[in-house]
């Protein structure tokens, strides 16, 4: 589960061919010629460098000097692009040759949230046209965020004719019809994954495209391709799929369904059950199969996720991997704490725990109680509304943080809190590093003191000294800025909504966290002159958004005109083009190493 | 509300959903104004409110500015049809993704049929064109949208045989033939009745509610549909 995670990363080392003029030994050869001192560098260089996995060093040794700049450029075999516009393409593949994974980020965070409008850009086309040329032997494409088309998903096919994983994230734009595509002709594909992507039902039994033969699939993820399956097809599938390891399925799959399915692949570490849901009325008489002992037998499953509809009384056939659970994922099933307590109570190994605040506080009690490993927590809103009673509040997130001490990530949705469990949380879990609170009502203070929540999340940046991620709601003046500014050293990630009070606020952050890369923030009072404070900064960002605050064009302009290496985008969301108003809807920059793109629709001002 | 034809159209457009929102334009802070303002612009008002009920569906999809944009899938059920929302919703807040979203609308709803419901794309193909292509006609506001879209995405097509509105005069049978025979490529759709009709016969908002899928084909090829395309919108009137 990688819902806004970091990419973890892709793991490096897929043996292949150093540079060719590889040192060559002793004597004797009459032809031979000793290499000069500065190819004998190069070549240890390229061969040592080889181990070098992580970007970050490899950044950081390309800028040794020329010599180590072409030696890494011709051993990196994994590129990241955290933003598909900040550098292009062909400067890519001009300065690695030898590619063989690649991960590209498209369109900014709130996109997810409807704040982009259609059709602003992401475009796989552009990078695909480049890689195809360069990179025939890639094996490895992720993409986040990125509009891909059929016709992106055919070329692909027939451009890297060695691709085993292909991973997309939050993307759309493409249909089953493009799925077909690569289930006919990319014959060594190992991983294939969609995860939260919209996918149109072309009508197209993609699963009967694989080839007929034994497949080499390790994973097979669809659980978010909202189209009917062919059941039979699936299934014979599986079974001609011995290496699967991850299987996720959509709705579409009954539970008696993936009974079928599980007894075939009891070696599967991760599952997604579907529907968790019967397709067909089943007469009292009817025997059911046993999902008991299809859960028995698979002695390996440490993820178990969908439950997409779930029928409550089924969930007691999960118990056999319950102790064995790393991840649980409950977070479609619209359960009650009753319900969830017999389950919790065994998975005294889970790390991971996602589910719907219909457990309620309760239901959190049972979890802090049962999952002293607990890592990441994450409590998503059955109803995502603002004036409602929300089964979970401050009680829930004080009884986690008194008995998961280890909790690391949390992302937490409700609408009552107080500081002071906030607090209590910031000093009971010293290892978070991720910490996502969302108060639903806006502007909501401490419901019980009437405060501003700027103590708690002060509290939080103060006493959590690993934080990197952080996003914050409520009732907040500019004084929990300025705690973040103080004391958010480490923060990377910032996420700020409907909070502040002057331009004060982004300031204090503008100035004050130095490894700020990737700020998101709406419906905030900030404005130009906090705008410039960051003029210093904005290099060494990946991103800034700012909508729905008070920053003008010409604010703006003077972004674009004093910093040239950024791109200063300016996002109309309206169609109207309504330059009658004061401040611009949306400002989105970001480092670019090339020309702005060619491709900004019309609603886009590129400054 | 009462006139038989417009019934006659309700059922065309395909009303099974019973939890539209029915609330006139200004309730529950869900108006696409452009909309409401494009009816008035072809003139036939008597089609206004037998869109605006169709729209309260295809206007998730369609809103752009304020309101909701990309909700692709169903409609968010937790909002009651009868009661608009007791605060005007917020664009994006709470920050839950539209996937999760809509799962949990299709669980709440009772004996919701899945699917159906998304934006509103059709499959859109060429004669002589390698590969099919997909819009979201919600995407578009008026005929001359969409064929600048398709401009863009099959470069030999251009559109010339409609009048400024985008649509096409098909009273004067031999007038069309003129035309079609004049051009190069024609976009024809097949409707709601599985007849494939010429793009442009009837008012944008009630294409994008019967348009099942796109092909564009040569304008000789067309005229055949001229004839049955003319019968059929004489029907409709």
């Amino acid at each position: 589960m990688s819902e806004d995670e970091e990419l973890p990363d892709l793991d490096g080392g897929a043996a292949r061919s150093i540079n060719s003029t590889a040192v060559s030994g002793g004597g004797g050869d009459q032809n031979y010629v000793s290499p000069s001192p500065d190819q004998v560098l190069e070549n240890v260089l390229e061969n040592v460098l080889y181990f070098l996995t992580s970007r970050h060093d490899r950044n950081a040794a390309s800028l040794v000097c020329k010599s180590w700049f072409r030696a890494e450029a011709l051993t990196r075999s994994e590129l990241f692009i955290g933003n598909c516009y900040s550098v292009s393409p062909g400067r890519v593949t001009n300065r690695f040759k030898q590619i063989k994974a690649i991960a590209i980020k498209g369109k900014p965070r709130f996109s997810d949230f409807s704040l982009l409008p259609p059709d602003w850009g992401a475009h796989f086309a552009n990078w695909l046209r480049a890689m195809a040329a360069s990179y025939r032997a890639l094996e490895k494409v992720y993409l986040k965020r990125m509009c891909v088309t059929d016709e992106d998903l055919a070329i692909t096919a027939h451009s890297f004719p060695f691709l085993k994983e292909l991973v997309f994230v939050c993307c759309e734009g493409f249909g089953t019809d493009g799925l077909a595509i690569i289930a006919r002709e990319c014959r060594h594909i190992r991983v294939l994954e969609l995860v939260d992507t919209d996918v149109t039902d072309d009508e197209v039994d993609w699963i009967s495209c694989f080839p007929d033969n034994v497949t080499c699939l390790e994973s097979l993820i669809f659980d978010c391709v909202e189209t009917p399956i062919n059941f039979e097809a699936l299934e014979r599938l599986v079974a001609r799929s011995p290496s699967l390891k991850k299987l996720r399925l959509n709705s579409y799959i009954s539970i008696r369904q993936l009974y079928r399915l599980m007894i075939r692949a009891p070696q599967l570490t991760h599952l997604g059950t579907g529907s968790f849901n019967t397709s067909e009325i089943v007469a009292q008489s009817e025997q059911e199969p046993d999902y008991f002992s299809a859960f028995a037998a698979c002695k390996s499953l440490i993820c178990l996720s969908g439950f997409k509809e779930i029928i409550p009384e089924y969930l007691s056939a999960i118990y056999p991997v319950c102790g064995i659970l790393t991840s649980l994922n409950l977070s479609y099933a619209n359960i009650s704490a009753e319900q969830l307590k017999p389950v919790i109570r065994q998975c005294h190994k889970l790390q991971t725990f996602w589910a719907l605040d219909s457990i309620g506080d309760e239901g959190l009690q049972a979890v802090s109680v049962a999952c002293k490993d607990l890592r990441e927590l994450r409590v998503f809103p059955v109803e995502a509304l603002e004036d409602v009673e929300g089964p979970v509040s401050e009680v829930g997130l004080l009884t986690i943080s008194e008995g998961c001490r280890k909790l690391q990530s949390i992302l937490y949705f409700c609408q009552r809190m107080t500081n002071a469990a906030v607090i209590a949380m910031s000093k009971n879990c010293p290892d978070l590093v991720v910490f996502r609170l969302c108060i639903m009502g806006r502007h909501r203070p401490d419901h019980v003191t009437g405060e501003p929540m700027d103590e708690g999340f002060g509290a939080i940046v103060k006493n959590c000294k690993k934080l990197t991620r952080l996003a914050v709601s409520g009732l907040l003046t500019d004084r929990v800025f300025k705690y973040i500014g103080q004391y958010g050293k480490l923060l990377r990630t910032l996420s700020v909504a409907f909070a502040g009070d002057s331009d004060l606020g982004l300031k204090y952050l503008l100035e004050g966290c130095p490894k700020l890369q990737k700020l998101e923030i709406r419906d905030c009072p900030f404005g130009d002159s906090a705008l410039f404070a960051g003029l210093h900064h904005y290099y060494d960002m990946r991103f800034m958004w700012l909508s729905s605050c008070k920053v003008t064009r010409q604010g703006c302009e003077e972004v674009a005109r004093q910093l040239p290496g950024l791109v200063v985008e300016v996002i109309a969301s309206g169609e109207e083009e309504n330059e009658t108003n004061e401040y611009v809807d949306t400002m989105y920059l970001y480092r670019s190493l090339d020309r702005p793109r060619p491709d900004a629709p019309r609603f886009v001002h590129i400054l | 509300m009462t006139m038989i034809s417009e019934e006659h159209k309700k059922e065309k457009l395909g009303f099974e959903e019973t939890e539209l929102r029915l609330g006139l334009p200004g309730g529950g802070g869900i108006v696409n104004e452009d909309l409401v303002k494009n009816t008035n612009a072809n003139g036939k008002r008597w089609y206004t409110e037998t869109v605006d009920l169709k729209l309260n569906f295809a206007l998730k999809e369609t809103e752009k500015g304020e309101n909701l944009q990309e909700e692709k899938n169903l409609i968010s059920c937790s909002n009651d049809s009868v009661k608009p929302p007791p605060k005007a919703q917020v664009v994006g807040w709470p920050p839950v993704r539209s996937f999760r979203k809509n799962i949990m609308a299709v669980q709440k709803s009772s004996s919701e049929e899945g699917g159906g419901g998304a934006a509103t794309f059709v499959k859109v193909s060429m004669d002589g064109a390698p590969y099919l292509r997909k819009v979201d006609l919600n995407m578009y506001k008026s005929y001359q949208d969409l064929y600048g879209a398709l401009g863009k995405m099959f470069s030999s097509f251009t559109m010339g045989i409609c009048d400024s509105q985008g649509m096409i005069d098909f009273m004067n049978e031999s007038k069309l033939m003129d035309l079609l025979n004049g051009s190069d490529f024609v976009p024809t759709y097949e409707d709601e009745d599985g007849d494939w009709m010429l793009v442009g016969d009837v008012p944008w908002e009630m294409f994008v509610g019967s348009c099942k899928r796109l092909r564009i084909v040569k304008g000789t090829e067309a005229i055949g549909l001229a004839p049955r395309a003319v019968e059929k919108c004489k029907n409709r009137s």
